[in-house]
């Protein structure tokens, strides 16, 4: 009892490895808008600034790395009164979010460079983004979900439109952050429908009540997970919630644009995965009709958009609704070897969309502003190097044997056989969307190799720096030696899967 | 009977309010609208006893947010009327009864039944010493811990943010002049 | 006649109902913003009626976390829009912002 006698709160004990990752990437942001303020030329602070974030995601990894070794000897485990679950499944998503992040920001010097855009606080901004997903991967309580998928989405509203003197950039961000406001407030009514429902905002604690009392009226818990699907839908870009995807992947800087398909869409689906397979995994004949819907719907959106656009940047960004419909397969599967695939295909994506989209903010060359596949026409004589890269990384995303992306996609398609009954059509039309996403990307790859006519005016693209250059050679060699032997990274979301805290 | 009446006025001038938001022409009356709306919810607010909430809901939305939308509407002199029929007739009618049917749909699933959960165990309403307050702040401070921590980063999210988006760089200032 | 846990409910229901269409149907940007505060705000009715019904703290408790959220993305989505007005100097609605489409 202390003078105004009131008992003092005993707060919950914290385990500081479990919160470490997310923390130290925080503090890093928060590090480098420090030395921001008192290093003030620009050419002292970027390089500054940009040691610090080095750290930051470092640091953060070799805390991920620690928690990996803790969870296979002792178990997973939940920290701060079961808000954070460190478990296999966190670990994962969190060592893909932190690879993509630095490939994101070894992308970002050049173009910063480029657009003489202020480095800084786009190195801050990604980072706490970044901080956000590692936070939503690991928690454990909706209302921890919702807080952290704000701090992935606010700072990516600003990354979007971060190119301010660029209309497309800053319409862009408009867009993707008034759309993204209205499916958080339809995802937070979900989380307090589904409080309603079960009266806990705990994952664990949803599961407990489920399993022990039989609601008569499940209305109020229907309800609440259909907007909560609704919202996270508009996160990861499946359809029918994916309108913004085409206009924000374009308007974006390209780096941003890498850092959205490939972090952001691991983090919403880790979000989505745990709600559904921890708090709702007893009522799974609920939420599989639905999430086959979504997964058709995806397929065939993502695949067929593609095929009418004009802009590179574009069609990827339909494909990437193609490819969040073949995690959704994995997903609605509602079996341990669902989740496992779904993982495999988010850690591949991850950095198959973070090698094209290098490439092609390579091609687009000056101010982001033409990424129109005539552009690509005849890169492979201005070119070679880059445009039979590019050719490896859009074969992986079809699915050709011996690329991590065949891996991807026949994961998920086993996946979906292994449960059986209407997985199969499913798996049916993903092969048949696979099939027309396939002429996409041999339409970008034949473009390329055809010579540039007369009358086709060929602009210099930029030069590949050494960033960029580090991120081309990391995923086309990934793509390459995942596709040849699976084995380790397989091995890895088996365990990761196996260890996930339910 | 009190009680009764009370939500009968804060719901009339909540849907009156709600309405006005998306009904004004002008901007200005939009936010004034929301207002009303905002300061009825905390009426409701202090009738289900959740007084601590009831006040920040005063201070931090129905003032500070809602000032922040008036000033950003005077500062940019956007106070001028929008006509309302626009470009996307279809639109309207399509959204009209989009809403319906999600409001049908919210009402119909959910029945009578709402609130179908469990009661509370731990963190009851009038249990435990201390008002509503200390109750609050000893929840957010145990359970919801974690969350809380996380404002923090979103905290500095809005001011980097905020500072990255409104700020006038003098090196993007200088490169646009170049290229001019 | 007794108010009812449903009353405040379904009001909350309605209230969001209107935000979302007033979402769909206005162009001006601040107003479709405003339309997100009035979601968020019958979300918070939600909460804090489940936690009276429920005998449970944890729903008011969620409307801080609400608060917070929605106060930093007024911050941003402001400057967002004084950003864009800045570059513009035109007005601020939707069908102003149209250079992106396909």
């Amino acid at each position: 009892m202390n003078p105004l006698g009131v008992a003092s709160i005993v707060t919950p004990g914290v385990d500081w490895l479990g919160v470490a990752p997310v923390a130290l990437l925080a503090l890093a942001a928060i590090g480098i808008v420090l030395q921001r303020s008192i290093l003030r030329r620009a050419s002292v602070a970027y390089p500054s600034a940009l040691i610090v974030a080095a750290v930051g995601i470092i640091l953060s990894a070799v805390a991920l790395i620690a928690q990996w070794h803790r969870v296979q000897t002792d178990g997973s485990y939940t920290t701060l009164s079961k808000m954070v679950a460190v478990d296999g499944f966190s670990i994962f998503i969190g060592g893909v979010v932190l690879v993509a992040t630095a490939c994101s920001v070894l992308l970002a010097s050049r173009y910063l460079d480029r657009e003489r855009l202020d480095g800084p606080e786009y190195l801050a901004l990604m980072l706490l983004s970044a901080s956000g997903m590692l936070a939503m991967a690991s928690a454990n309580d909706l209302i921890a979900v919702f807080v952290a998928l704000e701090i992935v989405s606010i700072p990516l509203y600003v990354l979007v439109a971060y190119d301010r003197r660029r209309s497309t950039s800053l319409e862009a961000g408009m867009k993707y952050f008034l759309l993204g406001a209205f499916a958080s407030a339809v995802f937070l009514y979900g989380v307090a429908l589904t409080y309603g429902a079960t009266g806990s905002t705990g994952l664990v604690g949803i599961a407990n009540y489920l399993s022990e009392v039989t609601l008569l009226e499940r209305g109020t818990l229907l309800a609440g997970l259909v907007l909560m699907l609704v919202g996270l839908g508009f996160k990861v870009a499946a359809a029918p919630f994916h309108m913004w995807t085409p206009d924000v992947y374009q308007g974006a800087p390209t780096p941003v644009t890498a850092f959205m398909a490939s972090a952001t869409k691991a983090a919403a689906f880790a979000a989505l995965i745990r709600i559904l397979y921890t708090a709702l995994g007893g009522s799974s004949s609920d939420w599989r009709p639905l999430l086959w819907v979504l997964a058709v719907l995806s397929l065939l959106v993502g695949s067929i958009g593609a095929v009418i656009q004009t802009d590179v940047k574009r069609m990827l960004a339909y494909s990437s609704i193609n490819h969040a419909g073949f995690i959704l397969i994995g997903v609605q599967a509602g079996t341990i070897k669902g989740v496992s695939s779904a993982l495999t295909y988010l850690a591949i994506y991850a950095f198959l969309a973070v090698g094209s989209f290098a490439i092609v903010g390579v091609v687009a060359g000056r101010g982001d502003a033409d990424s129109d596949l005539e552009r690509f026409k005849g890169l492979s004589s201005r070119r070679t190097g880059l445009s039979w890269a590019f050719t490896l990384l859009l074969l992986a995303q079809a699915g050709v044997p011996l690329t991590a992306g065949f891996i991807a996609k026949f994961g998920v398609f086993s996946a979906a056989a292994g449960a059986g009954g209407t997985s199969y059509v499913l798996a049916l039309i993903g092969m048949l969307t696979a099939a027309i996403a396939a002429f996409v990307y041999l339409r970008i790859a034949a473009t390329m190799f055809t010579p540039a006519g007369e009358g086709d005016q060929v602009l210099a693209s930029s030069k590949v720096d050494l960033g960029t250059g580090i991120v081309i050679w990391f995923s086309c060699a990934l793509t390459i030696v995942i596709g040849v032997a699976p084995g380790f990274l397989l091995g890895l979301a088996e365990r990761a899967t196996l260890l996930f805290l339910r | 009977m009190v009680t009764l009446v009370l939500f009968i006025a804060f719901a009339i001038i909540a849907l009156v309010g709600a309405l006005g938001v998306v009904i004004s022409r002008n901007p200005v009356h939009s936010a004034l609208w929301l207002v009303a709306t905002l300061l009825s919810m905390a009426g409701f607010f202090i009738l289900e006893g959740a007084y601590l909430v009831s006040a920040v809901q005063v201070i931090v939305y129905a003032s500070a947010i809602v000032v922040l939308f008036l000033f950003v509407i005077m500062l940019l002199g956007v106070d001028r009327e929008e006509s309302l029929t626009d470009p996307l007739k279809v639109q309207r009618p399509v959204a009209l009864m989009l809403g319906l049917v999600v409001f049908a749909l919210l009402i119909g699933l959910m029945g009578n039944h709402w609130a179908t959960g469990a009661q509370s165990a731990t963190a009851a309403l009038e249990s435990g010493d201390g008002g509503n307050v200390e109750r609050v702040a000893r929840e957010i401070f145990t359970t919801y811990l974690w969350p809380f921590e996380l404002t923090s980063a979103l905290l500095v999210v809005a001011v980097v943010g905020g500072v990255a988006l409104a700020r006038r760089s003098r090196r993007a200032e200088a490169a646009s002049e170049v290229a001019q | 006649m007794i108010v009812t846990p449903t009353w405040y409910l379904v009001l909350a229901a309605a209230l969001f109902s209107i935000g979302a269409v007033g979402m769909l149907v206005r162009r001006n940007v601040i107003v479709m913003f405003m339309c997100v505060e009035l979601m968020l705000n019958a979300v918070n009715l939600t909460f804090v009626t489940f936690s009276k019904t429920l005998n449970d703290l944890s729903g008011q408790v969620a409307v801080f976390f609400v608060l917070v959220v929605a106060a930093a993305e007024v911050a941003i989505g402001l400057a967002l829009i004084v950003a864009i007005f800045r570059r513009r100097h035109t007005g601020t609605t939707a069908d102003d912002i149209s250079e992106l489409r396909g």
